[in-house]
């Protein structure tokens, strides 16, 4: 697991040294000339949108969406950012995701100490507890979720809505819970690879239970939290279902699932759309120039997430 | 991570290198069970209980409003009035029989899948077979197929409207059928518009898969290949014998990810139909939410579509679980 994560396995395959392995010619000339157009494939959608999204609604009612641009404009972002009240689709993003992650993280983190440092009967039943939980389609819980949600009071300073239901609190829980599998499968697997003689010594010297978990295991397991972190982060950004059918008030939406009612509410501006849509994706965005290395290494880290 | 497992388990010979709790103090041993006791209680509340409440209410008749009994539904009486009842298997049995959507939603789900097994896979590979052949530009390539990884659902779904629209859509725009006679209606077509969906779904998850083909073929070992290529064998053996058997791992986890994700496929379908039933996009999950969200809600029938999901789903989790686990539990 420890491989996976280095530099070395996120290094580009040139920096690896040339392979024995290099096909013919005519058969590189014809892998090149796919990949070429894979790639401008790939980037058609996200190019046009673009495109639509820089160009003033008045052009391209007169000339259509595929035509020559007469002019490129900034405004179909402002007047949608203005016009919808997009930061605070983007303050509700924030209240959901960035709790959400530091409690699944120190959770899983926990569960992931416990299996990985005692052997216990049931590590084994407990691990596939949480890592098939995590694989579970959504759908199957909701309906009694649902249920549950509309059942279950909360104090008013939690939740306005007096329920679990429509509460940042409530989509909070429900993202903890199921990203829950995924991280402690993870983490455990990582906390395994750390010697066990760091905690003997440890423990020589008298250091709790908790110090141990606490100033030991953490900062060695702080690879796999920040792989961790960045896919979590990315996850419960754009997840959609658990806010479209927890969350009522449109208002209350994270960004992601907010952009179904934008649609709604620029329904005849394509252009004002698009750019809605491309802010959206800027946090994302943020991530894949910035971050994508722990993207990956967390994707591969563990591969069991859907 | 089947290798790696290996690896880490203690050897045999060396007990005791994991602790029992024998030598823990009172407050360690507190710790230890609030450490496991809170997600453990997370887990079953918000994931086992509403899974097996499924099973339960799937049985039943029950608007959601009044409470639940454990009387039989009667035959022959309203259904107004037969509520919170016991139903036996007859949410299946309508499922199967009466109700409309049940078989074109199977019939969907199961078009997705194969799919993704046949086209959006395959094509993940190649491209991760063409990146890890360290061809010119591959840094680039990687990168742009990678994109739509990152982005939700949700926002792909919107911007392939803006490809796909009907009258000022990039397709129709290019392919000259965006007058208002012969506009092909990509998305509401029910014989077009699960392919067009399929499209973009594939579009993100080739990406997905050549991601975890990338990781899984640097973990090849290079000799394994120099030797195939030394015996003789070409490229189309060297991969097919030497380099995808060595890749189970990976293969499996592709494999469990192509299905689950067919199966929990819906982001996309709702945006699309803007939430709305849609005819050519029904699908287990989409239908799942329509019977719970809404005025006239039927949790029993909901919970029995979500129930079919998950009776369909422990066949791949079961492969995983073996093939993650089988290790550990073989080792003392």
């Amino acid at each position: 697991v420890s491989m996976l994560l280095s530099d070395e396995a996120a290094a580009p395959p040139e920096a690896r040294g040339r392979r024995a392995w290099q096909p013919v010619r005519p058969g590189r000339v014809a892998a090149q000339v796919f990949m070429i157009v894979a790639t401008v494939l790939w980037l058609v959608p996200i190019v046009f949108a673009l495109y639509v999204s820089l160009r003033p609604i008045a052009d391209t009612n007169k000339d259509g969406y595929v035509s020559v641009a007469r002019h490129l404009t900034l405004s179909n972002f402002a007047d949608a950012w203005t016009q919808s009240n997009m930061l605070k689709f983007f303050v509700n993003s924030a209240i959901v995701t960035v709790p959400a992650v530091i409690i699944t993280l120190f959770l899983a983190s926990c569960v992931a100490y416990v299996v990985s440092r005692f052997s216990f009967k049931f590590n084994v039943a407990l691990l596939i507890m949480f890592t098939a939980g995590n694989l579970l389609p959504p759908q199957v819980l909701i309906t009694p979720l649902y249920r549950i949600y509309l059942d279950v009071p909360l104090p008013g300073f939690i939740s306005d809505s007096g329920l679990l239901y429509n509460s940042y609190a409530g989509l909070i829980l429900i993202n903890v819970a199921f990203q829950l599998g995924f991280c402690v499968f993870v983490l455990s697997n990582y906390m395994k690879s750390i010697p066990a003689e760091i905690f003997e010594a440890a423990m020589v010297d008298g250091a709790s239970l908790w110090a141990r978990y606490w100033r030991l295991t953490l900062p060695l397991s702080r690879p796999a939290l920040a792989a961790l972190a960045v896919l979590l982060t990315t996850w419960i950004y754009n997840d959609f279902f658990w806010a479209i059918t927890l969350i009522q008030s449109g208002d209350k939406r994270p960004i992601t699932s907010a952009l179904q009612n934008l649609q709604g509410q620029f329904v005849t501006n394509q252009n004002m759309i698009a750019a809605a849509a491309l802010m959206a994706a800027v946090p994302t965005l943020i991530v894949y120039l910035l971050l994508q290395r722990h993207f990956v290494a967390g994707l591969t880290l563990g591969s069991t997430k859907g | 991570m089947a290798q790696v497992k290996t690896e880490l388990s203690s050897p045999p010979g060396t007990p005791g290198r994991r602790r029992r709790t024998r030598s823990l103090s009172g407050r360690d041993k507190i710790v230890l069970a609030l450490m496991l006791g809170i997600p453990v209680l997370a887990d079953l509340v918000f994931i086992w209980g509403p899974a097996a409440a499924s099973v339960v209410l799937s049985f039943t008749r029950w608007t959601g409003i009044g409470g639940l009994h454990a009387q039989s539904c009667k035959p022959g009486v309203p259904s107004a009035l037969q509520n919170g009842c016991w139903f036996g298997i007859q949410n299946y049995h309508q499922a199967v029989s009466v109700y409309p959507d049940f078989w074109p939603a199977v019939e969907h789900n199961a078009i997705w899948l194969l799919v993704f097994l046949l086209i959006a896979t395959p094509l993940g590979m190649l491209f991760a077979v063409l990146i890890d052949s360290g061809m010119r530009g591959s840094r680039v390539y990687q990168s742009v197929l990678f994109l739509p990884v990152m982005l939700s659902l949700a926002l792909i779904g919107i911007i392939w409207e803006l490809v796909y629209s009907q009258n000022y859509g990039l397709i129709n725009t290019v392919i000259g059928r965006n007058g208002n006679n012969n506009a092909i209606d990509w998305l509401g077509n029910p014989h077009l518009n699960l392919w067009a969906i399929l499209v973009e779904a594939s579009w993100r998850q080739a990406g997905y898969v050549m991601v975890l083909y990338l990781a899984g073929l640097k973990a090849v070992d290079p000799g394994l290949r120099e030797a195939a290529l030394v015996d003789g064998a070409n490229q189309w053996q060297t991969f097919w014998r030497v380099v995808f058997p060595v890749m189970r791992p990976i293969n499996i986890v592709v494999l469990v990810v192509t299905v689950i994700e067919s199966l929990r496929a819906f982001d996309l379908v709702y945006v699309t139909s803007k939430g709305n039933p849609l005819p050519g996009l029904e699908l287990l999950s989409v239908l799942v939410t329509q019977n719970i969200v809404g005025e006239t809600q039927r949790i029993g029938f909901g919970s029995m579509l979500g129930v079919v999901l998950l009776l369909i789903s422990i066949i791949p989790i079961s492969i995983f679980l073996y093939q993650s686990f089988r290790r550990e539990e073989s080792s003392p």
